[in-house]
């Protein structure tokens, strides 16, 4: 419990809303800073074609171009790539950084060009006479899986890595007397945050770098920097700007990054990059992609025995992160249900595509959205509320850790809970009704209400062990502090929330707390941002440092008030150290810090991940003439444990709920059959606005965790779990009575209307 | 993204711009709003060296009614035409028409006359016009000239412009009180149409579906010889020619044109 | 080269310039306004929003040059002596931002769109900012705040 009076728990308004509104962030292409004084515009001539190798590459005509500076190709760089990140994969599958011999993808780098601004590196840039040899390309990814055309021929497969089960159960639907099966596309999306890629370079006198990168974690950057570069970390100063938006695909480093050091440091000049939104949509990582199959057997009174999912992933040309993810899918198979046998498998492929990174959620949606579509065909084939078979198969409430059967210990849980309170949140009994009433009167609008209940990982660890972040903080003479931390916000409003926990503890105002992250000559150390694990580690570590401080202040306190340490308490009113049952006697933290400094440096480890977990329920409606579905609303119970700033976690579900919806109804990143994009644009990618989304209602549940002092769990990924599936089975409810049972991602009206013309000619042929 | 570079001048009057198309030729392009311009020399799809910004030509940014025709300025924005209560009240379909293309910002800056001039089969000014059955006035060297709006349009992109003339004014026939319909099927509220449906008066004119804006001739005589709607309706899609693209294929399309010209045609808000 | 002279946030702002310099560079980095962000390449995204002439435009696509003579505001220009403006402040206390990326952008629409429709519904306000794009906060905080910025200047 928190003493009363506490601002946690409260809807504080954000700290760094005043700059952002009055002078605009400074991302990395406003920063203005002398060591970027006379910096050259760095620019990427990008592969047109999908599969083919580089016959020549002329750069003369461009030398005369005005504002040329350079220009570059492979040859010039000797830099070794990016290795795969797992070290079961073969090393020959690694990402040279720019394309040397062979482009793989539509959008790969080939040349870079370098000129004084950037207003003449597309008049530079399109002098580069470039010309291509086209191999075959291979876009779907189980044509890769049949190996007839290799990116790698070298290595002999397009196939990356696999994980199977220890051994495959023959008979794992053996006692179901309803078994369904499908196939479920988990499509390609674009992560597209606001700002796109950007990097600014300049080498000091002493020949170390400095790199301001939009990023979400500096040390993770500097180490995959570093490494691309062949340079010791010590020699790498990475510093963050403010950073517009991220979700996933700003983790590390880029081939392109690693480009901009390297010609800041050939031309002893520094350097600029700011890409497109064009190339950004050709080759920031993309999200999700992975084709599912899905068994689900149980009973025809609703009770589910067995589930099986098996994974294709594509992971674009080069396998990044884009490799890992069907672990993470694996690990949340089972979703929040009880079945008595689960088995997964999964196959990562290369395929003449942009490679496919993490973006919201990285893993785990794609697990909710196979498992929960999986339900629904169930309780289609049986003839049950989709509601109806979920109760019955919800793990019950639990308090302490339990195993899901397939790799992850779910640290507490409540979610037939959840279930119900989205479902009377939502009204289903009266949308089912109204559902019925449409249906009967022939209504060319029908409601569809979708439903997900989700379970997933946040705050995992990594190779290196538990999960810990660090934290600093220090009370300066003045009776301001500064926090240093190793989570590295771009949006979620860490510094307000930060100074919350800090302030709460030692009674400084929040206005007078400075939170710094990003800079890693400040902070060495630290985890960043994603995984949602920036609150329960970032945190709780904050609040421990914190703790930590109170005990020093007092100890020094007792020294100059010559008091008994256990007489003195922190007096939060006036940010200092009193004795007990005598107020008038006090001394300040900041006076304490005047005498010597005051600062405290901790890590805060964690027993484990945390498992946030809700129920959405989506209303749609589609008009069965033209096919258009409208989100009508959408109502989210998404419990992360305790919630410290309302405010700030409200933010988070609803950029979550827009994304996810967004994907079941709207993006997808389309490739023709010759590995074009066609949605390479804000133009053609369906990124939905204000317009078409609905206000989103969001419901109260909060079930500690006991993994943290604070209680709480991961909470920026949750929004994008449950969504998805839930928008996507409203979509398919909407017209199941025509005989519909699945429709892909996203569900646009083409796609609908076609599925209606499919089930009524098929009704029709049955008749 | 940034546009080739070129040179921009910029026009005082009709008079001058005419001198000045005449003077740079080929090269040259007339810069209205810039928002069908720009975003093509941005991606570099459109290259021309010389710009002439006729958008400051006060004496074409204008709405008034003449005898029986709505006079509209082809330099007044989408925002005017959509917001002028004379067009509100004698031309509806076409203020409703303006008050749908692409958002706010887009409006501010866009004109009838670039919209025409442009001729996007997918817009909604053009459809607008053919089904209100307006008659453009165009300016050359020789003088001033009249084209039905069934003759301005003749292609993909391409209009009975010149090179050498400027669009002036957009004539339509005044229509207070009078029914019509508008639909407009996009994915998300600003984007183009994927099919779009005008009608008033018996026309009844088709956004992207063919390589121009085009009528539904066979729908209108069928309502000519006293068929119901939904019969009128069913011809919508006769000859056409609709693109296949990422939203749509030539038989979804063509299945939306009847849909909508049902529900254009019953809907008819008055 | 040509010479043009843009009023900015009330204050006449003169130079050389190329004709192809977009509005919105005019501002960055002529001027050194780098609140207005570019996100897109294709009008698509209104990070680039401004007020030309008191309504609203994207000035990714408007040349300096045709900006000749007339004036510009910028989310700069918005707060009065340390005073948020109306819609600054309710973009705040409704956590209308996150990245913060979209906002300036986001915020002049709003502007503009309430000085055009002073008292609209959630509708109006949704179609009227159909113009910008925002990943971050869903537009739910948005909305909100634009209903909450017209309340406080009623
Ligand atoms: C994001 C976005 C969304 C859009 N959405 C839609 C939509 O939903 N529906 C829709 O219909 N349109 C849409 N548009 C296009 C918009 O309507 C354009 O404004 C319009 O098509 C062009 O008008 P303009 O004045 O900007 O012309 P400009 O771009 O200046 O010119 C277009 C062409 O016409 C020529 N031209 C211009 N004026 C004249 C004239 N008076 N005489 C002769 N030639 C002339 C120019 O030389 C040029 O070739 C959208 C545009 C954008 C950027
Ligand atoms: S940058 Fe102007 S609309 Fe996107
Ligand atoms: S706040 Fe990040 S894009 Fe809107």
């Amino acid at each position: 419990m928190q003493p009363r009076g506490s601002i946690l728990g409260t809807r504080v308004q954000r700290v760094e809303d005043p700059q952002l509104l009055t002078r605009g962030g400074v991302y990395t292409d406003d920063l203005v800073d002398d060591a970027l004084a006379s910096a050259v515009h760095v620019s990427f001539v990008r592969s047109p074609i999908a599969h083919a190798r580089i016959t020549s590459i002329d750069l003369t005509a461009l030398r005369a171009a005005p504002g040329f500076v350079a220009a570059f190709t492979a040859e010039d760089l000797a830099l070794p790539g990016a290795r795969p990140m797992l070290a079961t994969i073969d090393e020959r599958f690694t990402r040279p950084i720019l394309a040397a011999g062979t482009v793989r993808y539509v959008g790969e780098p080939v040349a870079i060009v370098v000129t004084e601004g950037y207003y003449q590196a597309e008049d530079v840039g399109e002098l580069v006479d470039i010309e291509y040899d086209p191999l075959p390309p291979v876009v779907d990814p189980l044509a890769a899986g049949r190996d007839e055309v290799l990116l790698f021929p070298d290595v002999g497969t397009n196939t990356v890595c696999e994980f199977l089960p220890e051994h495959r159960d023959e008979q794992l639907f053996e006692n179901c007397e309803v078994v369904v099966s499908s196939e479920i596309v988990n499509q390609r999306v674009a992560p597209a945050p606001l700002e796109t890629r950007a990097a600014a370079a300049s080498w000091g006198s002493d020949d170390r770098l400095t790199m301001w990168l939009p990023n979400q974690g500096a040390q993770t950057s500097q180490r995959a920097l570093a490494a691309l570069l062949g340079l010791d970390i010590s020699r790498l100063r990475i510093v963050t700007p403010d950073v517009g938006g991220a979700f996933g695909a700003k983790f590390g480093a880029d081939p392109e990054h690693a480009a901009v050091a390297w010609v800041a440091r050939e031309l002893a000049r520094p350097a600029r990059w700011s890409e497109q939104r064009y190339d950004n949509m050709l080759a920031m990582t993309h999200g999700r992609a992975q084709l599912q199959t899905v068994t689900i057997g149980g009973d025809r009174d609703g009770k589910l025995r067995a589930y099986r999912l098996d994974v294709v992933q594509d992971c674009g040309a080069y396998p990044a992160i884009g490799a890992l993810l069907p672990s993470l899918t694996r690990m949340m198979a089972p979703g929040t249900y009880r079945f008595e046998r689960v088995e997964s498998a999964a196959r990562c492929v290369v395929t003449n595509t942009t490679p496919i990174g993490a973006y919201r959620g990285a893993g785990r949606p794609e697990a909710t959205a196979a498992v929960e579509r999986a339900v629904d065909l169930f309780a289609a084939e049986i003839g049950m509320d989709p509601a109806d078979v979920r109760r019955r198969n919800l793990l019950p409430a639990f308090a302490e850790p339990q195993e899901n059967g397939s790799g992850a210990l779910y640290d507490s849980g409540d979610y037939p809970a959840a279930l119900e309170l989205a479902l009377s949140a939502a009204g289903y009994d009266d949308l089912r009704r109204e559902q019925a009433e449409r249906r009967e009167r022939g209504d060319v609008r029908l409601l569809g209400i979708g439903l997900a209940s989700y379970v997933e990982i946040t705050g995992g660890g990594d190779e290196a062990g538990a999960p810990s972040e660090n934290a600093l903080i220090e009370v300066h003479p003045d009776g301001t502090a500064t926090i240093l931390t190793g989570t590295s916000p771009h949006g979620q409003g860490h510094a307000t929330a930060w100074a919350m926990l800090a302030s709460d503890e030692l009674g400084i105002p929040i206005e007078l707390i400075t939170v710094r992250h990003g800079d890693t000559d400040l902070v060495p150390e630290g985890g960043g941002t994603g995984g949602s694990r920036s609150l329960q580690q970032g945190g709780a570590a904050v609040q421990q440092a914190a703790r930590e401080l109170a005990d020093i202040a007092r100890l020094r306190a007792a020294d100059m008030l010559e008091a008994n340490p256990d007489d003195l308490r922190i007096d939060r009113d006036r940010a200092a150290i009193t004795v007990a049952g005598s107020p008038h006697v006090a001394v300040t933290l900041a006076e304490l810090a005047g005498v010597e400094r005051l600062f405290v440096r901790t890590v805060f480890t964690a027993p484990g991940a945390t498992f946030p977990f809700g129920a959405h329920v989506a209303v749609v409606e589609v008009d069965t003439e033209t096919g258009r579905p409208t989100l009508l609303r959408l109502i989210s119970v998404d419990d992360a444990g305790v919630v410290l700033n309302p405010l700030l976690a409200d933010g988070q579900r609803h950029g979550g709920l827009a994304q996810g919806a967004a994907q079941a109804l709207f993006e997808e990143m389309v490739y023709d059959d010759d590995g074009n994009p066609l949605t390479a644009t804000f133009a053609d990618y369906a990124f939905p606005s204000a317009a078409e989304l609905p206000m989103f209602q969001l419901e109260t549940m909060e079930t500690p965790t006991t993994y943290n002092p604070l209680g709480a769990k991961g909470l920026g990924e949750a929004g994008t779990i449950g969504s998805t599936p839930a928008v996507q089975n409203a979509v398919i409810d909407a017209v199941a009575h025509l005989g519909v049972r699945h429709i892909d991602m996203p569900t646009t009206s083409r796609r609908i209307w076609e599925a209606i013309q499919t089930a009524t000619t098929n009704a029709e042929g049955r008749l | 993204m940034i546009p080739a570079p070129f040179e921009y001048l910029r026009a005082h009057d009709v008079a001058h711009a005419l001198d000045l198309l005449r003077e740079h030729g080929d090269e040259a392009k007339l810069l209205a709003g810039g928002h069908s311009l720009l975003p093509m020399m941005k991606l570099r799809l459109a290259r021309p060296t010389v710009l002439i910004d006729i958008a400051e030509l006060a004496d074409l940014d204008y709405v008034r009614v003449d005898g029986d025709t709505l006079a509209v300025g082809a330099l007044a924005t989408h925002a005017r035409v959509g917001e002028a209560e004379l067009v509100r009240a004698e031309a509806p379909l076409i203020a409703h028409s303006a008050s749908l293309i692409g958002d706010p910002q887009v409006r501010h800056r866009g004109t009838i006359g670039g919209s025409l001039a442009h001729a996007d089969p997918a817009a909604d000014l053009p459809m607008a016009v053919l089904a209100a059955g307006a008659t453009l006035v165009l300016e050359g060297p020789a003088g001033r000239r009249e084209v039905d709006a069934d003759d301005f349009f003749t292609g993909f992109f391409t209009t009975a412009l010149e090179p050498d003339e400027i669009l002036v004014e957009i004539r339509l026939p005044r229509r207070a009180g009078e029914p019509w319909g508008y639909e407009k099927f996009v994915r998300r509220s600003n984007d183009w149409a994927i099919v779009g449906v005008a009608t008033v008066a018996g026309r009844v004119a088709l956004a992207n579906m063919g390589s121009a804006p085009l009528r539904a001739a066979e729908t209108e005589r069928a309502l000519a010889a006293g068929a119901g709607i939904d019969a009128a309706a069913e011809l919508a899609a006769e000859n056409t020619d609709p693109v296949s693209d990422l939203h749509a294929d030539p038989a979804y399309r063509r299945h939306l044109a009847r849909v909508l010209v049902a529900r254009a045609l019953s809907s008819a808000p008055g | 080269m040509i010479q043009v002279e843009v009023t900015v946030n009330g204050e006449a702002r003169s130079a050389e310039v190329e004709p192809r310099l977009l509005l919105v560079h005019f501002l960055r980095d002529v001027c050194r306004l780098r609140a207005t962000n570019v996100g897109c390449d294709t009008t698509s995204c209104g990070a680039c929003t401004v007020l030309l002439d008191g309504v609203s435009v994207k000035s990714c696509t408007v040349l300096a040059a045709q900006a000749d003579g007339h004036e510009v505001a910028t989310v700069e220009g918005l707060a009065r002596e340390g005073e948020l403006h109306p819609v600054q402040a309710a973009f705040r206390a409704e956590h209308g931002l996150q990245c913060g990326f979209c906002t300036p952008g986001m915020v002049m629409a709003s502007v503009g769109l309430l000085q055009a429709n002073p008292h609209p519904t959630e509708e109006e306000i949704r179609i009227g900012l159909e113009g910008n794009l925002c990943r971050c906060t869903g537009y739910h905080n948005i909305v909100r705040a634009v209903l909450a910025a017209a309340e406080a200047e009623a």
